[in-house]
C-alpha cells in the first residue's frame, strides 16, 4: 500500500483531532460531556491527543441522574485521577430533593428531569459556549442528519429544520450570549470504529463492558441489573446471576443487558458482528416511537 | 459477502485487523425524489450485510405505513430519519450513512432533489471524493442531471458515476442507455471530473448493484459496489503543496512551545525550512509531536503539533509552507460562490468570512455573473438569491493565504458568516483566473497600502518631536458601548478636561460624523463598518497631527473594533468600554431611538435587534450606571495618566 495513505481509523482520528482543537481555539468556554460510557473514552483519548504534550483545554462534565451504574463513578474518579483531568459533576438538586427517580414517575419523566433539565441546568450555570457529545451520526435515524457543529438556541432548543450548512472543516463556531453550539468529534465513527480504536490504542474502558455473571431480574424481555437496593423488586422477582454484558451503558435501571461470554474486546466484536439487532436496543429510554430521540434533542438532550 | 461472513472466514483478530486498515471513500448521492436515490442506498446497505434484523423489521412495518413499492420492501425507508420528511415523503437535508466492503469504508453523503438542493448538494460534496448521479431510464438525461453534474465540478468532484436506474421499467434496454450515455458523456467533457463512468442499475431489484445482473448481459463493465471498492483515489491527495494553517498553539510550559493543526496538503519533514505567511518568518521543523510520539513526517490529512527551531511569533490563523512553494497573499480574492440563504448577497455586502483558520470581516466588491445552473449560462446579476450560485470578488480585512480551489480544496475553500446572525450564508470557492483589470487594480491597490508607509518618511517632523512639544502622547480614546451609556457625554466632558489642561484634543462623535463624513452611510453591517472604518482613519490623522482623539461610537462588533485598532495603530490606541446594562439605557432613551426600535419603527439598533459584543480586553471598562460622569472622566484622565500619555 501507498505509505502516504492513511487506513479510514486514522483519517477519522485526525479529522477528530482537527474538531476538537477547532472548538479550543474558537470558543470562549468550552467543556467535554462525558458519560463515561466508550464513545467518551474514545473522545477523551483524542483530546489528550489533540493537545499534547499540554493537558486538556476545558473542564469534563459528567451529567449525574444518580442511578449511574456503581461501578462507573468508580471507575470514572480513578480516570480523572489518572490522567489529571478536571471534572465537574453536575446533579439535579431539585431532582434529588424530589426523589426523582425512573420507577415511581416513569422512565420519561426522570429521564427528562435528571439528564435533560440537569444538563441544561449545568451548562446554564457554567455558561459554556460549546459543549462536546460523544454521539454518532451511526446510532440513530435522527442523528444521520445531525452536523458535527450542532447550534442550540438560548433554550438549548435544537431545530432540525434551520440547521447552519457545513462544508469542508470549516466550522461557524459564532454564536450570541448564551446561545452553545454541540460539538460531535465522532459523528463519523462507527460502533466498530470506536471499539477498534479502543482495542488497538489500549484505551481503558468500564468493566461492565466484558461479559461477568452479575445480578439481573428479567422485565418485558429486558434483562436489567439490580446495581444496588433502590429497584424494587416486584412480587415474586428473585435477582439471578447471569452472565451478562452492556452494549452501552446509562442509568442502571433503564438499561438492558446481554447475556455473553465475551470477555475481551475482540469477542466483544466477534459476537456484536454476528449479532443481528442494533446497538440503542438495549436501551429503554428508545422504546417508544422511532421518532422520540429527535424529540429528545429538540428539548434539549443530546 | 456480509460481515458476518467476513468474520466467519477470516477469524476475528485477522477481521479486525483487515478492517482497521480499510481505505476510506466519501461519496455522494444524487438525484429528485423520484430517481430512487434512497432506494439505492437502502439497497447498498442491505446488500453489503449493514442492516440489522430490528432495523429490517421497523422498514418492514414502515414499508406498510408509508412505503410506496407496495408488498416489496421499500429500502428507501431504511434511510429516512427525521418525522417530518417522513411525512412528506422526502429527504430534506444531508444525512450521512456508513458501510464498509472488504476492502473499503465508505461515508456516503445524501443529498435530496427537491428545491433545497443546490444547498445541501453543495454542503454534502464538499468532503467528497466520488459522486453517483441517478438518471431515471424511463425520463432520460434532464435539466436537473446536468445542474447536478455541475455542482459536482464545481465543489471539485474528480470521480463522477452515473447510475442510470430503473432499468428494469425499460425492459433492461440497451438502447436506452446508450442514448443516455452519449448525452451525459457530451456535457461531461465540459466539466472538471476526469473520471467518469456509467452503469445501467435497478435498485430496487438490486440490478448491477452488488450482483451482477442477468437481464443485461450486453453490460459488460463493473457493477456499481465493484467500482465503489476499486476506484483509485490515493492520487486526489495534493502531496506537493505544503500547506500547515495554525490552528492552535501548544504551550504546556515554558520548554515546550508547538503549533497544532491539519496539513491540509503536501508533507512536512523534520528538518524542513518553512516560512510563516504572512510574517514572511522563516524557521526549521525541530519536531512533528504527536501523542503516540514524535514523526519523522507528515501528510495530509493529519493533524499534528509542529515545533520550529527558532522563536517565530506563529499563532492561529498563519500558515506554514515550504519557502519555495508558497500559497497566495492577498486582500482580494475571486470565487464561486454557492447562496444559502434568504437573504441575499448584494455587492457592498459586509459578512465574516472563514478560511483555513482564519476568520476576518470581507466586503463583497463585484457580482460578475450569476449562474444559470439549469442552462449554464451565464446572466447578469444584481444579487444572489437562496440556491444561486455566481462569481464575486471579496475584499479581505486581513490578507488571506490562499490558493485555487482547483488545486486545493482546503486552502481554496471559504464560507461566508452573517455579521448579526451568525448564519453561514454561502460557500466560497477561491478561482486563480484574473481579469486583466483585476490584476491592474491589485497593483494600485499595493501603492495606496505602500502609501501608508511614504507618508510619514516624507515629513521631516517625526512624531516623537511632536509629542515633546504637544506635552503628551497623540492617542485615540475609543470609547464604545451600547446607545445612551454615556459615551458623547463622557467624551465631550473630557476633552474639556484635557482642553483645560492644556491639551491639544477633539472628538470625533459617532452621530456628529453621521452629519457629514459619512452622511452617506445607513446602519446595514456594511455601512457600520464603514462608518467606524472612516472614524478609525480620521482619528489616525489627527494623531498624525499631534492631537488626542476622543471617539465615540458604539461600535458593536468586536471584529470592527479590532479593525480600527490595528487602523490607529496598537500602541496609540485606548479602548474605553462604557458599561451599562440595556435596561438603564432604554430608561436613558432621550431621542426615543429605542422605542422607535421596539415599536419596529427602525432596525437594526444595537442591543434591541443587533447584537453588541463587549470588549473582552479593553483597557479600561467604566460602569456608567454606579459612577459619575465626573468620576468616569477622572477614571480616564488616571489611565493617561498612569501610562504616560499625559504628564502626571
Amino acid at each position: 500500500m501507498n505509505q502516504y495513505v492513511l487506513n479510514h481509523l486514522k483519517e477519522l482520528e485526525h479529522e477528530s483531532i482537527h474538531i476538537i482543537r477547532e472548538v479550543a481555539a474558537e470558543f470562549e468556554k468550552p467543556v467535554m460531556l462525558f458519560s463515561i460510557g466508550k464513545d467518551s473514552m474514545c473522545m477523551l483519548r483524542l483530546a489528550q491527543k489533540a493537545f499534547h504534550p499540554g493537558k486538556i483545554p476545558f473542564p469534563l462534565m459528567h451529567v449525574n441522574t444518580t442511578f449511574k451504574f456503581r461501578e462507573m463513578i468508580e471507575f470514572r474518579d480513578q480516570l480523572c485521577k489518572d490522567i489529571g483531568a478536571d471534572l465537574i459533576e453536575w446533579i439535579n438538586k431539585k431532582g434529588v430533593e424530589d426523589n426523582i427517580n425512573p420507577f415511581d414517575h416513569g422512565t420519561q419523566r426522570y429521564t427528562h428531569i435528571m439528564k435533560t433539565e440537569a444538563l441544561k441546568q449545568a451548562l446554564d450555570h457554567y455558561r459554556f459556549d460549546a459543549a462536546f457529545g460523544g454521539a454518532r451520526r451511526d446510532e440513530e435515524k435522527s442523528r444521520s442528519k445531525e452536523r458535527v457543529f450542532s447550534f442550540r438556541d438560548k433554550f438549548h432548543a435544537w431545530d432540525p429544520k434551520n440547521q447552519r450548512p457545513e462544508l469542508w472543516n470549516l466550522y461557524n463556531s459564532r454564536v450570541h450570549k448564551d446561545e452553545s453550539i454541540r460539538v460531535f468529534p465522532l459523528s463519523n465513527w462507527t460502533e466498530l470504529d470506536v471499539w477498534l480504536y479502543i482495542h488497538y490504542e489500549n484505551i481503558p474502558v468500564i468493566p461492565l463492558y466484558y461479559a461477568k455473571e452479575r445480578p439481573v431480574v428479567e422485565r418485558n424481555g429486558t434483562l436489567i441489573m439490580v446495581d444496588d437496593d433502590r429497584i424494587p423488586l416486584e412480587p415474586g422477582e428473585e435477582p439471578e446471576m447471569k452472565k451478562i454484558r452492556f452494549r452501552t451503558l446509562g442509568c442502571y435501571p433503564l438499561t438492558g443487558a446481554v447475556e455473553s461470554d465475551a470477555a475481551s474486546i475482540p469477542e466483544i466484536l466477534e459476537e456484536m458482528m454476528l449479532c443481528k439487532s442494533s446497538e440503542r436496543q438495549g436501551r429503554v429510554i428508545d422504546y417508544d416511537e422511532a421518532g422520540s430521540m429527535e424529540e429528545k434533542k429538540r428539548e434539549g438532550y443530546f | 459477502m456480509t460481515r458476518a461472513d467476513e468474520v466467519a472466514r477470516l477469524g476475528i483478530d485477522k477481521f479486525l485487523e483487515t478492517y482497521r486498515e480499510k481505505e476510506l471513500l466519501r461519496l455522494l448521492t444524487c438525484g429528485s425524489v423520484d430517481d430512487g436515490k434512497s432506494t439505492l442506498i437502502g439497497r447498498l446497505l442491505h446488500d453489503t450485510g449493514q442492516v440489522f434484523e430490528d432495523q429490517l423489521e421497523a422498514a418492514k412495518r414502515d414499508t406498510k405505513r408509508f412505503g410506496t413499492t407496495g408488498e416489496e420492501l421499500d429500502f428507501a425507508l431504511l434511510l429516512d430519519g427525521l418525522e417530518a420528511e417522513r411525512e412528506q415523503g422526502i429527504t430534506i437535508d444531508v444525512a450521512h450513512y456508513y458501510y464498509a466492503t472488504e476492502r473499503r469504508k465508505f461515508i456516503i453523503a445524501d443529498t435530496p432533489g427537491h428545491e433545497q438542493y443546490t444547498r445541501n448538494m453543495a454542503t454534502g460534496a464538499s468532503n467528497c471524493a466520488l459522486a453517483i448521479i441517478l438518471v431515471d431510464a424511463r425520463r432520460g438525461v434532464l435539466e436537473q442531471t446536468r445542474r447536478h453534474s455541475f455542482i459536482v465540478s464545481l465543489l471539485g468532484i474528480r470521480h463522477v458515476v452515473f447510475a442510470v436506474n430503473k432499468m428494469d421499467l425499460v425492459d433492461f434496454d440497451q438502447k436506452v442507455f446508450d442514448d443516455i450515455r452519449s448525452e451525459c458523456s457530451d456535457f461531461a467533457a465540459k466539466l472538471q471530473a476526469t473520471d467518469v463512468h456509467f452503469i445501467p442499475i435497478s435498485a430496487l431489484r438490486g440490478d448491477n448493484v452488488a450482483e451482477r445482473s442477468e437481464s443485461m448481459p450486453w453490460y459488460g463493465g463493473s457493477t456499481l459496489l465493484d467500482l465503489l471498492e476499486t476506484v483509485h483515489i490515493a492520487s486526489d491527495r495534493n502531496l506537493i503543496d505544503l500547506r500547515f494553517p495554525v490552528q492552535y498553539v501548544i504551550r504546556p510550559d515554558l520548554n515546550f512551545r508547538g503549533f497544532g493543526g491539519t496539513v491540509e496538503s503536501g508533507i512536512i519533514r523534520r528538518g524542513d525550512e518553512v516560512v510563516a505567511i504572512p510574517s514572511g518568518k522563516k524557521s526549521r521543523v525541530k519536531s512533528i509531536v504527536t501523542f503516540d510520539g514524535e514523526l519523522e513526517e507528515a501528510f495530509a490529512p493529519m493533524s499534528v503539533t509542529v515545533a520550529l527551531e527558532d522563536e517565530i511569533d506563529v499563532s492561529r490563523g498563519d500558515m506554514l509552507v515550504h519557502p519555495a512553494n508558497a500559497s497566495k497573499l492577498d486582500n482580494s480574492i475571486e470565487a464561486m460562490v454557492v447562496w444559502m440563504s434568504d437573504a441575499r448577497l448584494e455587492v457592498g455586502g459586509s459578512y465574516l468570512i472563514k478560511q483555513t483558520t482564519v476568520q476576518t470581516p470581507a466586503t463583497v466588491t463585484e457580482l460578475s455573473y450569476r449562474m444559470d445552473v439549469n442552462t449554464l449560462r451565464r446572466e447578469d446579476a444584481k444579487d444572489l438569491g437562496l440556491n444561486e450560485i455566481g462569481r464575486i470578488s471579496l475584499e479581505t480585512m486581513r490578507p488571506l493565504a490562499f490558493d485555487a480551489y482547483a488545486k486545493n480544496r482546503h486552502t481554496g475553500a471559504f464560507i461566508l458568516i452573517d455579521r448579526l446572525t451568525n448564519a453561514t450564508l454561502g460557500a466560497g470557492m477561491i478561482v486563480d483566473r484574473r481579469s486583466a483589470e483585476a490584476t491592474l487594480e491589485g497593483r494600485t491597490a499595493r501603492a495606496r497600502d505602500a502609501g501608508r508607509h511614504i507618508r510619514s518618511q516624507l515629513s521631516k517632523v517625526s512624531i516623537e518631536d511632536r509629542s515633546k512639544r504637544l506635552g503628551h502622547q497623540p492617542v485615540t480614546i475609543w470609547l464604545t458601548g451600547l446607545p445612551r451609556s454615556g459615551k458623547s457625554s463622557i467624551a465631550f466632558a473630557l476633552e474639556k478636561a484635557l482642553f483645560d489642561l492644556g491639551h491639544g484634543v477633539h472628538v470625533l462623535d459617532g452621530e456628529n460624523l453621521r452629519g457629514g463624513i459619512n452622511r452617506d452611510l445607513g446602519f446595514s453591517g456594511a455601512d457600520r463598518f464603514e462608518n467606524q472604518r472612516r472614524c478609525a482613519e480620521v482619528a489616525r490623522l489627527c494623531n498624525d497631527v499631534g492631537l488626542i482623539s476622543i471617539a465615540a461610537l458604539v461600535s458593536p462588533l468586536s471584529a470592527d473594533r479590532a479593525e480600527a485598532r490595528r487602523i490607529v495603530g496598537e500602541a496609540r490606541f485606548v479602548e474605553v468600554f462604557c458599561s451599562a446594562p440595556l435596561d438603564v439605557c432604554e430608561s436613558r432613551d432621550g431621542h426615543g431611538l429605542y422605542a422607535r426600535a421596539r415599536a419596529g419603527e427602525i432596525t437594526n439598533v444595537t442591543g434591541v435587534d443587533a447584537p453588541y459584543e463587549a470588549p473582552a480586553s479593553a483597557e479600561l471598562v467604566l460602569d456608567t450606571v454606579k459612577h459619575s460622569l465626573d468620576e468616569s472622566v477622572e477614571a480616564i484622565l488616571v489611565h493617561l495618566r498612569d501610562n504616560g500619555i499625559i504628564p502626571a
